[in-house]
C-alpha cells in the first residue's frame, strides 16, 4: 500500500503530516510505504492513498488515488478516524 | 538549529492579517540571522500563491518557503498574536499561533520538524503556548518536553 501526504511545497507541513500518518499506522498495526510531496509531484505519482487537507484537495481531483482529508494535522484521534474510514 | 530560543519568540504582536503575521514572524527568523529578507517575502508569496493550507490546525499556521529563498540554518520562530487574524482557512481559523518555519535541506530540518510535532501533538502543550508570560517561560516548557 501506498500512501503520499501533500502540502503546497513539499518541505515542511507535508512532512508533519508524515510523521503522525506513521505514528497512527504503527498504532494500528498496519504497513505502508509512505512519502511526502508537493501538490505538483503528487499529481504525477501513483499511489493509493494521499492525505492532505481540504484547501488542497480540490487541486487533487482525478487522481486514481483515494483523497482522505485531514484538518487538524496535530490531532492523532482524527488522523486515526480519517484513515480508519477507508482502510 | 534554532529552534524557538527566546530571542525567536514574540508575544502578543499586532498584526492587521495574515500577511503581516507571517512577516513578524518572518522578521525574528532575519533578526537572528537564520535566514534573508527575501525569505519572508518568499513566505508570503507563498501563502498569496496557494493559499492558507499551512494553517494545520486550529489557531496554529506554520508559514515557510523553500530552503534556497534564503535560508541560511534550519529554524522555528513563533509570533504570538494578540488578537487572533483570519487567514481565510475553512477549519482553523482565526490563527493565534505563527510558527515560520525556515526550511533547509538537512537533517536537521527533520530533527526540528520532529520536535514541533512533538510539541504541539499535545493539546496541554498548545495552552501553555498560549498562556506563557515570557518567551523564557516557553523556554522552559520546550526543555521540558521536547528534549
Amino acid at each position: 500500500m501506498k500512501i503520499i501526504c501533500v502540502c503546497g511545497l513539499g518541505q515542511g507541513t507535508s512532512l508533519i503530516l508524515r510523521m503522525n500518518v506513521e505514528n497512527v499506522l504503527k498504532d494500528l498495526g498496519v504497513s505502508a510505504d509512505v512519502d511526502h510531496m508537493d501538490v505538483s509531484s503528487a499529481s504525477g505519482t501513483q499511489a493509493d492513498y494521499i492525505i492532505t487537507n481540504n484547501e488542497l484537495a480540490q487541486s487533487l481531483q482525478g487522481h486514481a488515488a483515494k483523497i482522505v482529508i485531514v484538518n487538524n494535522y496535530f490531532d492523532l484521534e482524527e488522523i486515526k478516524s480519517s484513515l480508519q474510514e477507508v482502510l | 538549529m534554532k529552534f524557538l530560543e527566546p530571542g525567536l519568540i514574540a508575544l502578543d504582536v499586532e498584526a492587521a492579517d495574515g500577511a503581516a503575521a507571517i512577516r513578524a514572524a518572518g522578521q525574528l527568523l532575519v533578526d537572528a540571522g537564520a535566514a534573508e529578507s527575501r525569505y519572508i517575502d518568499a513566505m508570503v508569496a507563498s501563502f498569496e500563491e496557494k493559499g492558507p493550507y499551512f494553517v494545520l490546525a486550529p489557531q496554529i499556521a506554520l508559514p515557510h518557503a523553500k530552503p534556497e529563498d534564503g535560508v541560511k540554518e534550519a529554524s522555528v520562530s513563533l509570533v504570538r498574536l494578540r488578537e487572533p487574524v483570519v487567514f481565510g482557512h475553512a477549519k482553523n481559523d482565526p490563527v493565534a499561533l505563527v510558527f515560520a518555519l525556515g526550511a533547509s535541506s538537512s537533517e536537521e530540518h527533520i530533527t526540528m520538524l520532529r520536535k514541533l510535532t512533538t510539541l504541539l501533538n499535545n493539546p496541554a502543550h498548545v495552552q501553555q503556548l498560549k498562556d506563557a508570560p515570557t518567551p523564557e517561560a516557553i523556554g522552559q516548557l520546550l526543555e521540558a518536553t521536547t528534549n
